[in-house]
C-alpha cells in the first residue's frame, strides 16, 4: 500500500474553502433568483461534496479501482434522481 | 501424530478441527460461519411459514372465521418481512456464497473473516429487534412499508420493525463487501475472470446490487422513523412531503433486491446443469455478462410497481419499456441452460430435479412479468393475485428451488455425508406439485379480480382459494422433510468422497468436508470452468479427476 502523506496546509485549505463556500451558500439564499435557485445551490453543494471526497476522503490519490468505484457510485445516484424526475417533471405535461 | 489427523486418528477437517459452543460463535472460517447462518435462516422460514398457514387457512373460506381483519394483516405483512428481509435476500449468498465462493475460487478463506462474522450477529440482532416487534404485536402496512399509512395512519409497530429491516440491511453489506474483495483479490494462480465458476459470477453481480441498492432503503427507512417520530415533512403532504417519494426510493431498492434473490440461484442452477448433463455450459461468457446486465437494468425499472400510483403516465411507458429490456438477459439464461441439456447425458439425480423445476417455474413467473410490465394489462391485474402469483414463482419456484437444489448438490461437500435418495427425489416432486396446486390457482384468481391482502372474499372464488390452500399443506410437508432427512444424514448418512457427482471445480478437489484452510496445497488452474469432456457420457468426471492433481489429505480413519 502506498501511503501518501497530505500536508496539515492542504486540509486547512480545505476547511476554509468549505467554511468559505457555505457561507456564499447562505448568502445565496437571500437573493432570489427564479429558476436558478435551486441549480446555485445544488451546484456549490455538489462542488463542496467534492472537495470532502477529493481530499479529506484522499480519493484524489487513490489508486484507479477506488476512483471507478467513486465515480460509479455517482453515476447510480444520478439514476436514482433522473427516472424519479422523469416522473415529476412529466406529471403536468397530461 | 499427523497435523493432517485429530486425536481419534480421522482425517482432520472443518467440522472436528475444534469443539464446543465457543468454537462455533467466535469461529472466523467461512463455512463454519456459513453453518450459522443456515441455522438462523431457517428458522426465520419456519416462522415465515406458519404465517403463511395462517393466511391461507384464512382464505380457505370466503368469510371471517379465523382472524380480525387487523389480524390478517399483521399476518401478511409480517410474512413478507420475514420471507423477503431475513430469508429469501440472505439465502444463498450466506450460506452457500459464504461457503463455496473461497473454495470455487482456491483461497483459504473470505478476504475479511471477522467482519464475516460480525455480519452474522448484525444479522441476529436485527432478526430479534423484529421479532421483538412481532410479539409487541407486529405491523400491519406490508412489507412495502407504503406512505402515507407508514408514517400517518398506522398504529403497530411500524418503526421498531423498520429499524430490524435496517440493521439486516447492513448484515448484507458485510456480505457483499466481503465477497467482491475476495472475488478481485484471492483467485488462484491461473483463475481468470472467464475461468470462474458461473456461481461466482452470479454472486458478483448480487454483491453490486447490495452494495447499490442497500443504502438507499437504509436511509429511505430512517426518513419513515424521521417523520413519525418527529414529524418532520418528507413524505406527508400535510407538512409538504409526498408520498409517493417513498415509493420512488423504496422501489429503487427493492425492485433491484429480487434480482438479489433470483440471482445467486441463476448461479447455482448454472452448476447443476452442468455437473448433471456432464457438459460444457453453452455461452458462458453470456450468462457470465447476463448476470451483470440483469445487476445493472434492474435498477432501471423500478416504476413497474407504480402505474397506477399517480406516477406520471410518461414515466409509466418509459419504465414500462425498460422492464422489459431486464427479461432479455434472464431469457438468454433460460434458452442457455436449456441448450445446455441438449444431448447431454443427463442424469435425474435429486439436485437436477430441483434445476428443472426451477427453469420451468422461473420462464413462467418471468414471463408474467413481462405481462404486468405491459401498462394495459397492469391496470386490470395490479395489487390482484396475479402479481402475487408471479412473484411466488420467481422466489418460490425460482429462488428456493434454486436454494434446496443447491443445499443437496453440495450437502455431500458440506456435511461429508449423503443424504437418502428415495427421500429427497420423493420430497423434490411434492414441493413442485405443491407449489403449483398453491400458486397457479392464484393467477386465475387475479385475473378474474380477487384483489390481494384482503381476509374475505366473494363465494364464487371458493374452489380456486381452498386448491391453493391444500397446494400450500403439501408444499408445506414437502419442505418439512428435507428437514428430517438433512438432520438424519448428519448422523446416519453414508459417508461422500471428496467428488461424489464426479464434477468439476475446484470444491470438488478437496476433502468432504474441507479442512479448515480448505487446500493443503494452494491449487493452481490451468483450465475453464466446466471443461467436462465431450461425447463420454457418464464418467468423464472421474477420467477429469484422476488426470489433476489433488490436494486430499491421505485418508486415516
Ligand atoms: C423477468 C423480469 C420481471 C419483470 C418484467 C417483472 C415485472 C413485475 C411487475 C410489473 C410487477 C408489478 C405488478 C403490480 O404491482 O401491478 C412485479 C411485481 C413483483 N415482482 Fe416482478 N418482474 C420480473 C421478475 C421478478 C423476479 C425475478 C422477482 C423475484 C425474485 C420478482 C418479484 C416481484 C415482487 C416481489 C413483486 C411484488 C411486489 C409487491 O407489490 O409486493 N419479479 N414484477
Ligand atoms: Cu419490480
Amino acid at each position: 500500500m502506498s501511503e501518501h502523506i497530505t500536508p496539515i496546509r492542504t486540509y486547512l485549505l480545505i476547511f476554509f474553502a468549505l467554511m468559505i463556500l457555505t457561507v456564499v451558500t447562505v448568502a445565496v439564499a437571500m437573493v432570489d433568483l427564479g429558476a436558478l435557485n435551486d441549480v446555485v445551490a445544488m451546484g456549490i453543494a455538489i462542488f463542496k461534496a467534492s472537495l470532502v471526497v477529493l481530499f479529506f476522503m484522499h480519493v484524489k490519490k487513490s489508486r484507479l479501482m477506488t476512483k471507478i468505484t467513486v465515480v460509479a457510485s455517482a453515476f447510480w445516484l444520478l439514476i436514482l434522481f433522473g427516472l424519479t424526475l422523469s416522473d415529476y417533471v412529466t406529471r403536468g405535461f397530461l | 501424530m499427523s497435523e493432517l489427523a485429530n486425536n481419534f486418528g480421522r482425517r482432520l477437517h472443518y467440522l472436528n478441527a475444534d469443539y464446543g459452543v465457543k468454537s462455533w460463535l467466535l469461529t472466523r472460517d467461512h463455512k463454519r460461519i456459513a453453518l450459522l447462518y443456515l441455522a438462523s435462516i431457517s428458522l426465520f422460514f419456519a416462522l415465515g411459514g406458519l404465517m403463511a398457514v395462517g393466511i391461507r387457512l384464512e382464505l380457505a373460506t370466503p368469510g371471517a372465521d379465523l382472524v380480525q381483519p387487523d389480524t390478517y394483516n399483521r399476518l401478511f405483512t409480517m410474512h413478507g418481512v420475514l420471507m423477503i428481509f431475513l430469508f429469501l435476500i440472505p439465502s444463498i449468498p450466506a450460506t452457500l456464497g459464504n461457503f463455496l465462493i473461497p473454495l470455487m475460487i482456491g483461497a483459504k478463506d473470505l478476504a475479511f473473516p471477522k467482519v464475516n462474522l460480525a455480519s452474522w450477529y448484525v444479522y441476529n440482532i436485527a432478526g430479534l429487534f423484529t421479532l421483538w416487534a412481532v410479539a409487541q404485536g407486529g405491523v400491519d402496512t406490508g412489507w412495502t412499508f407504503y406512505t402515507p399509512y407508514s408514517t400517518t395512519y398506522s398504529n403497530s409497530y411500524v418503526v421498531a420493525t423498520a429499524l430490524g429491516v435496517f440493521t439486516v440491511g447492513f448484515s448484507s453489506i458485510m456480505t457483499a463487501v466481503n465477497f467482491i474483495v475476495t472475488i478481485h483479490r484471492m483467485r488462484a494462480p491461473g483463475l481468470t475472470w472467464f475461468r470462474l465458476p458461473l456461481f461466482v459470477w452470479a454472486h458478483y453481480a448480487t454483491s453490486l446490487v447490495i452494495i447499490l441498492g442497500t443504502p438507499v432503503v437504509a436511509v429511505t427507512i430512517l426518513m419513515v422513523a424521521a417523520e413519525r417520530i418527529l414529524r418532520i415533512g418528507i413524505f406527508d403532504p400535510a407538512l409538504g412531503g409526498d408520498p409517493v417519494l417513498f415509493q420512488h426510493l423504496f422501489w429503487f431498492y427493492s425492485h433491484p433486491a429480487v434480482y438479489i434473490m433470483i440471482l445467486p440461484s441463476m448461479g447455482v442452477i448454472s452448476e447443476l446443469i452442468t455437473a448433471f448433463t456432464r457438459k460444457r455450459i453453452f455461452g458462458y461468457k453470456f450468462i457470465a455478462f447476463a448476470s451483470v446486465s440483469i445487476a445493472v437494468l434492474g435498477f432501471l425499472v423500478w416504476g413497474h410497481h407504480m402505474f397506477l400510483s399517480s406516477q406520471s403516465v410518461y414515466a409509466g411507458a418509459v419504465f414500462s419499456v425498460l422492464s422489459m429490456l431486464v427479461a432479455v438477459p434472464s431469457a438468454i439464461k433460460v434458452f442457455n441452460w436449456t441448450a445446455t441439456l441438449y444431448k447431454g447425458s443427463v442424469s435425474w439425480d435429486t439436485p437436477m430435479l430441483y434445476a428443472l423445476g426451477f427453469i420451468g417455474l422461473f420462464t413462467i413467473g418471468g414471463l408474467t412479468g413481462v405481462m404486468l410490465a405491459t401498462l394495459g394489462i397492469d391496470i386490470h391485474v395490479h395489487d390482484t393475485y396475479f402479481v402475487v402469483a408471479h412473484f411466488h414463482y420467481v422466489m418460490v419456484g425460482g429462488a428456493i428451488m434454486g436454494y434446496l437444489g443447491g443445499l443437496h448438490f453440495w450437502w455431500p461437500k458440506i456435511t461429508g455425508r449423503l443424504y437418502p435418495v428415495f427421500w429427497s427425489k420423493f420430497s423434490a416432486i411434492v414441493i413442485f406439485v405443491g407449489f403449483n396446486l398453491t400458486f397457479f390457482p392464484q393467477f386465475l384468481l387475479g385475473y378474474l379480480g380477487m384483489p390481494r391482502r384482503y381476509h374475505v372474499y366473494p363465494a364464487d372464488f371458493q374452489v380456486l382459494n381452498v386448491m391453493s390452500s391444500a397446494g400450500a399443506t403439501i408444499l408445506g410437508v414437502g419442505y418439512l422433510i428435507p428437514l428430517f432427512y438433512f438432520f438424519w444424514s448428519m448422523r446416519y448418512g453414508e459417508r461422500a468422497d471428496r467428488n461424489p457427482w464426479g464434477a468439476i471445480g475446484l470444491e470438488w478437489m478437496t476433502g468432504s468436508p474441507p479442512p479448515t484452510h480448505n487446500f493443503h496445497e494452494p491449487p493452481t488452474v490451468d483450465w475453464d470452468a466446466y471443461a467436462y469432456l465431450p461425447d463420454t457420457p457418464g464418467g468423464t468426471g472421474e477420467a477429469w479427476d484422476a488426470a489433476k492433481p489433488t490436494s486430499e489429505a491421505p485418508e486415516h480413519g
